[in-house]
């Protein structure tokens, strides 16, 4: 009898556990289908028709923007920008901010003061940001000057309207923005490493390098990772500064995917066009963020992960 | 040590940006005028009638939302007064304004249509392709009917521009002509007697220009659209009026006009007329370049004394340094020197504008109201009678070339869809950039033509 009638009230606690957890959960995902899920589902649909933002939905041209915006240089010129700037961010300007965060983390007077300096750029909002490099590019302005003032005049360019050399200044300052953030972040990373570890390192006989190399580098692997992981994710939405600057141009040079996006949808009034650039921007961020997540985070967040895995 | 020099060095980056972008030129962006926001959220809808006025005399109380993006004084203050001027004929009409800045206004216009959101009863248009897409999704009120009492007190040209397959969606308050703005005191250093009257003066000039050490044409690589004028009166002039219309409307581009043009353009380049740095320059660049004095030129429409003025480090402009000649006329061109490419603004009536919005936009285009708008040089009105409100001698040369003028090409990037308008301006600024040749212009307009 008593067993019978306990196992009622298990499953009664049961469904109440779960009851609970639906009621907790059901908020945050109404949100997240009102305001995530569903517009990725809407602009799927959209892309497939050929509209203008204001007629009916009714020409279906099924995959037709699809092959029109693989078949456009300025798109394809865009996938490759963002793949540029993938490249670039984690080629210099990670290792410039991880060169720094080594450097701030030694004991030495005004180290609280660098760290804000170098801090202070991410703070600022990217399109001020852009609004003043851009004065501060400008032909003979402060920078053109600066240069020729100190013997360089033969390094200044037409830094925004050169279609070779337009990338470059636009890494450059993005990497001015960012550097600060990721050094930071690096920066918490190594200050969580014991320092007896490298201590012991030092009196086993590593030099500073073997020291950095071997025992430092690796215990930061999470934190660099995370670190590679944003800048990857930053990169492939790049628009704000560059539209405060170039707009994408001069012919189309600095065209990245979120610009040719919104161009096509919110300047040309080409909403499915737009859409399908949107949906193959999401299909890149989703592939990159899913095979970082499979193949490199997965050692980071392994413990985490494996409960849901079921 | 490394350290603290790369920090003295960002330091430094960073204060100077920080002071640079005070004294530079102020960029034009002004931001929306508070007030248009309280105002919206004390406004009475125009449907509810209110329980307190009994009197079946009295009016139900109106609002009219108005779009505009006019940013600057005077034409903002002027908007303003004569809004208050009709509000206290009419103490029952609301006129609530909202001034964006015209990228803004673009964007949150579209928007708010795409959205089903509540379309503004009036609002700033150009008339031409977007104007039509807008009617034909159902966007715009047929006021064909509300105006026929009062439209011949407007230019019928100008009138046309805000028609769309018969039926009239706004009315135009200025109306003119794009030309050539030329700096007097810099063609007199170098030794220009009179202003070019064919394009191989023009050409001429441009030379003597630069043997003068100054700058003789200013355009803007970032925006596409000046220099995409520039170019539409040398098909213009290439063609004829008949030749440039046909290319419009059927989208084959690959004309002879179209190429010879294209050639011109070429010719231009070769003389590297351009202010330094053109291909990353906004037209505000362009309109400071002109309005400091550091170029002798620029292709442009009536406005362009005021953003000159606005966008120069005096806030004066050139003053009487500034003159105006209309686009010269090219040898052996099929088109005549009097056609024109111009346009100017409008007010497109939205779906759901009350009576009152019509009411008011003719109390806008009286003679007495659009007078000002020629008095206080903002604009050409179209209305008939306010000629002689022009004062200033450059805006009556453009105000004597659009009566001239026997055709009116408005201009393409409006002209033409919104996509149909950006495949023109990316086509012909990769030609003043040179990276295209004019048969390239031609094919990629008329491949942008065939898939619209």
């Amino acid at each position: 009898m008593s067993a019978a009638s306990a196992r009622p009230r298990a499953g009664f606690r049961v469904s109440r556990r779960w009851l609970t957890v639906v009621a907790f959960l059901l908020p945050a995902l109404a949100l997240y289908v009102l305001f995530v899920l569903f517009p990725i589902v809407q602009a799927a649909h959209y892309s497939l028709y050929k509209w203008n933002g204001l007629q009916p939905l009714t020409n279906f041209i099924g995959l037709k923007n699809y092959a029109t915006a693989f078949n456009s240089d300025a798109f394809r010129t865009a996938v490759g920008n963002n793949a540029l700037i993938i490249v670039l961010s984690l080629g210099l300007q990670i290792p410039f901010s991880l060169g720094l965060a080594v450097l701030l983390n030694r004991r030495f007077p005004g180290r609280a003061m660098f760290r804000l300096i170098f801090f202070l750029p991410y703070v600022l909002s990217e399109a001020i940001a852009g609004v003043v490099f851009t004065l501060l590019l400008q032909p003979g302005a402060l920078i053109d000057s600066s240069l020729t003032g100190v013997g360089l005049g033969g390094l200044v360019h037409d830094w925004l309207g050169d279609t070779s050399f337009v990338m470059v200044t636009l890494f450059v300052i993005i990497s001015w923005k960012y550097f600060g953030f990721h050094m930071i972040l690096l920066l918490a990373g190594l200050q969580g490493i014991p320092h007896e570890i490298e201590e012991a390192a030092l009196i086993d006989g590593a030099g500073p390098w073997q020291a950095f190399r071997y025992v430092s580098l690796p215990l930061l692997g999470p934190t660099l990772r995370v670190s590679v992981f944003l800048s990857m994710i930053g990169a492939l939405q790049l628009f704000d500064m560059v539209w405060v600057m170039t707009g994408g141009g001069p012919l189309n040079a600095s065209n990245t995917m979120a610009i040719a996006m919104f161009k096509a949808g919110f300047r040309n009034s080409q909403m499915g066009y737009g859409s399908a650039l949107a949906v193959i921007l999401f299909a890149f961020a989703f592939v990159l963020a899913l095979a970082y997540l499979r193949f490199v985070l997965r050692r980071d967040v392994e413990g985490a992960l494996t409960a849901y895995q079921g | 040590m490394i350290n603290r020099r790369l920090m003295a060095a960002l330091a430094i980056v960073m204060l100077v940006g920080a002071c640079s972008s005070a004294a530079t030129t102020a960029p034009t962006v002004v931001p929306t005028e508070p007030p248009a926001a309280t105002q919206a959220a004390v406004a009475t809808p125009a449907a509810t009638p209110v329980p307190e006025t009994p009197a079946p005399t009295a009016a139900a109380p109106v609002t009219i939302e108005w779009w505009h993006i006019s940013t600057t004084d005077p034409t903002k203050s002027l908007f303003q007064s004569i809004a208050n001027a009709y509000t206290a004929a009419h103490p029952n009409v609301k006129i609530n304004i909202t001034i964006l800045e015209n990228e803004a206004f673009k964007t949150k216009l579209t928007t708010t249509m795409q959205s089903g959101g509540a379309v503004p009863d009036l609002f700033q248009s150009w008339g031409g392709g977007i104007m039509a897409a807008q009617a034909d999704a159902g966007m715009l009120k047929d006021i064909t009917a509300d105006i026929a009492p009062w439209k011949d007190t407007v230019n019928p040209g100008a009138l046309s521009i805000y028609a769309y397959k018969g039926v009239q969606y706004g009315v135009p308050w200025d109306m003119g002509m794009i030309g050539v703005w030329y700096n007097k005191a810099l063609f007199a250093k170098a030794g220009i007697a009179s202003p070019p009257a064919t394009w191989d003066d023009f050409l001429a000039a441009v030379k003597k220009l630069e043997a003068a050490g100054i700058v003789p044409l200013a355009i803007a690589g970032k925006d596409k659209w000046p220099s995409m004028h520039l170019w539409t009166y040398l098909v213009l002039r290439m063609g004829g009026a008949d030749v440039l219309q046909q290319m419009v409307q059927s989208g084959d581009w690959n004309t002879d006009a179209c190429k010879a043009a294209g050639e011109q353009v070429l010719k231009l380049n070769a003389l590297n007329p351009y202010q330094p740095g053109f291909k990353g320059a906004t037209y505000d660049n362009e309109a400071a370049a002109v309005g400091n004095g550091k170029a002798a030129m620029e292709v442009m429409g009536q406005w362009a004394p005021v953003v000159q003025a606005a966008d120069s480090t005096s806030k004066k402009g050139l003053g009487k340094d500034l003159g105006w000649f209309p686009f010269p006329a090219v040898t052996g061109g099929a088109g005549a020197p009097t056609d024109g490419v111009g346009g100017g603004n409008g007010i497109a009536v939205g779906k759901n504008a009350p009576p009152e919005a019509l009411d008011f936009l003719k109390f806008f285009s009286s003679v007495t109201n659009a007078t000002q708008i020629n008095a206080q040089g903002i604009g050409l009105s179209p209305v008939v009678g306010t000629e002689n409100a022009v004062t200033d001698a450059n805006l009556q040369a453009v105000l004597a070339g659009r009566s001239k003028a026997s055709f009116m090409q408005l201009y393409l990037d409006q002209a033409t869809s919104p996509a149909l308008g950006a495949a023109i301006n990316d086509a012909t600024i990769a030609l003043f950039d040179g990276a295209s040749t004019a048969a390239k212009v031609c094919q990629a307009i008329s491949d942008a033509a065939a898939s619209q």
